[in-house]
């Protein structure tokens, strides 16, 4: 190991201390948080993760925010394809204003679209539903899925599609069958950014949602600020979402140094 | 070669109606909210462009955007050159990179409240790790809640935690894509690492650095949780940025005139300085 | 000008190579002359341009020793061995125009603007580049991109070794041609020695005077073009150069003579030693004839390929090349073929086994 490698070190080790740190207030009880300050936990208890696994308000927290963040994955990736294959392979009028319009939804600041999609979304019955947050959610991944995708498409020659015609593919077999597998490394990094912008996001989510499908971070912000300083079950529920994002970048650890350039590097 | 198809537009169809129906309608009520006025009960008067007269010459408007352009600032002068100083650091090839690059992601995977609570925890002036740290073992003043250039400290410090590692990710891809032959070829001619740096890495690294910089422009322009969580937008309205205005405006006090045309200046002023951004970066791409 | 010697290199990718296969490159002991053009031709795959970046010193060998011109090098960096290195891409730094490009290595030396302007126009004029250096080195065609790549490394007056790997790799063919004779040209002029490393059997045969075949990391022949084509010291020399390559028989030996199968085929002269291995038969298709008599065999194939005609033929369930002039005979037709003796060896286990003369 060279000595300049000792960087990538101290950052990580910085990266990591607030999380320890959230990590082992997890296994404090709330009297020992708030008595002083203690680097390991001195009462090592399981307390804040049984309150949490036991308690439907806290648990489906965690089942809601699973529910509709998939719910928005899967309808982003799924209409994104058919989009991003347009956009790589054909011209048609207005496809450059079309595409820069996409992505500068991507540009917009939550919080301008806060109240008019609380209005929206109450209009149209859907309120406090996992698809309201899902759809919501698309307005800012659909142009990134969109953009991912159609960069690793563009790595996939023409005379792919042109083979499948000559021998006789109907368009969606084609696209199913021959296209989709092959660009499967881009259509995980798409899944993979979709997955992490809805997962992480608060301010819509919560604004959508009231009570049926209120996310794990509703119910966390909710607990800081009304029913005091519960630090311990706080840190616990902290923890527990760190896991999805964890197991997510472990399935694609080997494609996230090629994906992160989106096939466009 | 892009053949011409006008019937691509059903591919695209879906897309256009998911987007347009959370763009579209959202962005007409917001314009009619902004040059409406209501008391209530769905009955509106025309105003014109007196919210936008009365927020461009707000002082409140002009403190939060000046906040924000100097968090932003701040945001990029720390983590592009921290980001790409991190990248060059990490070895090209080996068993570790997966390792590295994993633990790098980590935070950015991590609910944007969960950050802001992790940090909130993280820095309580005598219970805390770091605020302990502080405040009893190098005995300095700290406390994010009374002093703001303590609570500004700490959210720029949150956000480099939070976000350095996008462009780490970025430019790292973007150096190992660079042949062996190019590295080579500058041990022979005799160049410095300088060099090296300057005429061979960043030079390919153009197109990563110019999504990492406008995604780290675009993003921390509009930030809105972590801060929110962690400070409240305090202590008083020291790191209240754009977006906790915002929202304070409209979903606090529910003045759904002056929020509307926040918005969409907001929105304006983002579009602008990142088409700025893009233009002045790609410049060259031009010739 | 210096005279290059390697003296028992051998170079491995293991921390404790403990066989011969452990090792990328084999034994090497070989001199290369002053300023001669000298061309590696090996096969493209593994083991690439190990001894090219041993060369030039970007690769420290795991044993043995680089000599320039008697003085151990073997440890030197590559910006103090006075060489220069064409890769198989077009290297350049894309945001300085094609005067810096030149400039550069001459610039980090520390000389003076005033020489390294003399030398940028002299090697610019050699190139046919002296229009485009104002330009910026990125928006240029490969080919020139390639030639400010070897202007780069010719721009120091005291490079001694060019080398070049596989330079025209990514040349469009109509200007390969072009290139090659501008490298010919460049030799006469700079007269450095000039390492040419290449897969391709026409650029090796046609630009050096001494060529290295290498397979396997191991060197296989040395000698002149001609010397190869004629006298192949390797079945794998005789097979990559010439087109098609030689032809490979098994035979047995049997009292001193030849057989294969049932025919005995006469060979160029006395077999050396008493062979234990695998053996067979090299004779280029341009001496094997149609004749009256001589070996039995089917015609397979005819092929036209301009100058001559190959006819592919089958006997004793093997396939080998003849060639002749005109129209040639017709597929299926029995044919009888001779050997010319002169050009017909003995190989066993892949190396020659016989000496020319009467036997």
């Amino acid at each position: 190991m060279q000595k300049r490698s000792i960087v990538p070190i101290v950052y990580i080790l910085f990266l990591m201390l607030p999380i320890y740190w959230l990590v082992a207030m997890s296994f404090k009880t709330t009297n020992e948080i708030l008595a002083g300050f203690s680097l390991f936990p001195q009462t090592f208890t399981l307390d804040n993760y049984v309150a949490i696994f036991t308690d439907p308000t806290w648990y489906w927290g965690y089942i809601n925010s699973i529910l509709y963040v998939t719910l928005n994955t899967a309808i982003s990736v799924a209409v994104a394809l058919p989009a991003a294959y347009a956009f790589s392979r054909y011209r048609f009028l207005g496809d450059k204003q079309l595409f820069f319009w996409l992505l500068t939804n991507r540009m917009a600041p939550a919080a301008v679209f806060a109240l008019p999609f609380f209005q929206l979304y109450s209009a149209s019955g859907l309120f406090d539903t996992h698809i309201a947050v899902a759809l919501a959610h698309c307005l800012f991944n659909i142009p990134l899925a969109v953009w991912i995708l159609e960069g690793f498409m563009g790595g996939v020659p023409k005379e792919l599609d042109e083979t499948a015609y000559v021998d006789g593919y109907s368009f969606p077999r084609f696209f199913a069958t021959i296209f989709i597998p092959s660009i499967k490394a881009g259509v995980g990094v798409a899944a993979f950014f979709c997955f992490m912008f809805s997962w992480v996001e608060l301010l819509l989510a919560k604004t959508l949602t009231a009570v049926e499908a209120k996310p794990i971070a509703a119910t966390m912000t909710r607990t800081a600020s009304s029913a005091g300083y519960e630090l311990g079950l706080l840190a616990a529920a902290g923890t527990l979402t760190i896991i999805p994002g964890a197991i997510v970048i472990y399935f694609v650890r080997n494609y996230i140094a090629k994906g992160f350039a989106m096939g466009r590097v | 070669m892009k053949t011409d198809n006008q019937k691509a537009w059903f591919f695209v169809l879906p897309v256009l109606l998911l987007v347009a129906f959370n763009a579209l309608i959202p962005m007409m009520t917001v314009v009619n909210y902004s040059v409406q006025e209501t008391f209530g009960d769905n009955v509106f008067f025309w105003q014109g462009l007196d919210w936008f007269q009365q927020i461009l010459r707000s002082d409140r408007f002009h403190a939060a955007l000046g906040r924000q352009f100097m968090f932003t600032f701040l945001i990029l002068i720390i983590e592009v050159p921290l980001g790409i100083a991190i990248a060059l650091s990490m070895p090209r090839k080996g068993f570790w990179v997966p390792v590295c690059l994993v633990l790098m992601a980590l935070p950015m995977l991590i609910p944007w409240n969960v950050v802001g609570a992790m940090w909130n925890i993280f820095t309580l002036p005598d219970i805390g790790l770091l605020g302990y740290f502080l405040n009893h073992v190098l005995g300095i003043n700290y406390d994010m809640t009374q002093d703001p250039f303590a609570a500004w400290v700490t959210i720029v410090t949150m956000d480099v935690w939070h976000w350095t590692s996008l462009v780490v990710l970025l430019s790292y891809a973007g150096l190992v894509s660079i042949p062996d032959a190019y590295y080579q070829a500058a041990k022979i001619d005799g160049a410095s690492n300088w060099s090296v740096f300057r005429f061979i890495q960043l030079p390919k690294m153009k197109t990563v650095l110019t999504i990492a910089i406008l995604l780290r422009f675009m993003d921390s322009f509009n930030i809105y949780t972590e801060p929110f969580v962690l400070t409240g937008g305090g202590p008083g309205n020291s790191t209240t940025l754009l977006s906790i205005d915002l929202v304070k405006i409209a979903l606090g006090q529910f003045d759904l005139g002056p929020a509307a045309a926040m918005s969409l200046i907001y929105f304006a002023i983002t579009l602008l300085v990142s088409w700025l951004f893009y233009t002045l970066m790609t410049k060259d791409d031009l010739n | 000008m210096d005279k290059i010697t390697l003296s028992k290199l051998r170079r491995s990718y293991y921390p404790n190579p403990k066989q011969p296969s452990d090792y990328a490159l084999k034994e090497i002991d070989l001199d290369w002359t002053d300023g001669g053009a000298n061309a590696l031709l090996r096969p493209s795959g593994c083991g690439k341009s190990t001894l090219l970046n041993i060369i030039s010193g970007l690769l420290v060998p795991s044993e043995g020793q680089i000599l320039f011109d008697g003085q151990d090098v073997t440890e030197l960096a590559p910006d103090k061995r006075n060489i220069a290195q064409v890769f198989q891409f077009p290297v350049i730094y894309d945001t300085m125009t094609v005067y810096d490009n030149l400039a550069f290595p001459l610039r980090n030396r520390g000389r003076d603007e005033a020489t390294v302007h003399t030398r940028v126009m002299a090697i610019a004029e050699m190139l046919e580049v002296t229009d485009l250096l104002d330009q910026k080195a990125a928006g240029l065609s490969p080919d020139n991109k390639q030639k400010i790549s070897m202007g780069r490394g010719l721009v120091r007056e005291d490079v001694n070794v060019v080398m070049f790997d596989e330079p025209l790799t990514v040349i469009d063919p109509h200007l390969k041609w072009k290139l090659r004779s501008k490298l010919k040209e460049l030799h006469q002029r700079v007269k450095a020695t000039m390492i040419y490393v290449t897969h391709d059997q026409t650029e090796a045969l046609t630009f050096a005077d001494q060529v290295v075949v290498m397979q396997l990391g191991e060197v296989v022949q040395i000698g002149t073009p001609v010397e190869l084509f004629e006298r192949p010291a390797h079945t794998f020399v005789g097979h990559f150069i010439g087109s098609p390559g030689m032809n490979v028989l098994p035979c047995t030996l049997s009292g001193g003579s030849a057989y294969f199968g049932e025919h005995r085929i006469q060979l160029e002269g006395p077999v050396k030693g008493t062979p234990e291995g695998r053996t067979e038969i090299g004779i280029r298709p341009e001496f094997v004839s149609l004749a009256e008599s001589g070996l039995p065999a089917v015609v397979a194939k005819v092929s036209d390929v301009g100058r001559h005609t190959v006819v592919e033929c089958q006997a004793d369930g093997h396939r080998f090349n003849a060639i002749t002039e005109g129209a040639g005979p017709e597929k299926g037709a029995a044919v009888f073929l001779d050997f010319k003796r002169s050009q017909t060896r003995l190989y066993v286990d892949g190396w020659i086994a016989t000496e020319a003369g009467e036997g």
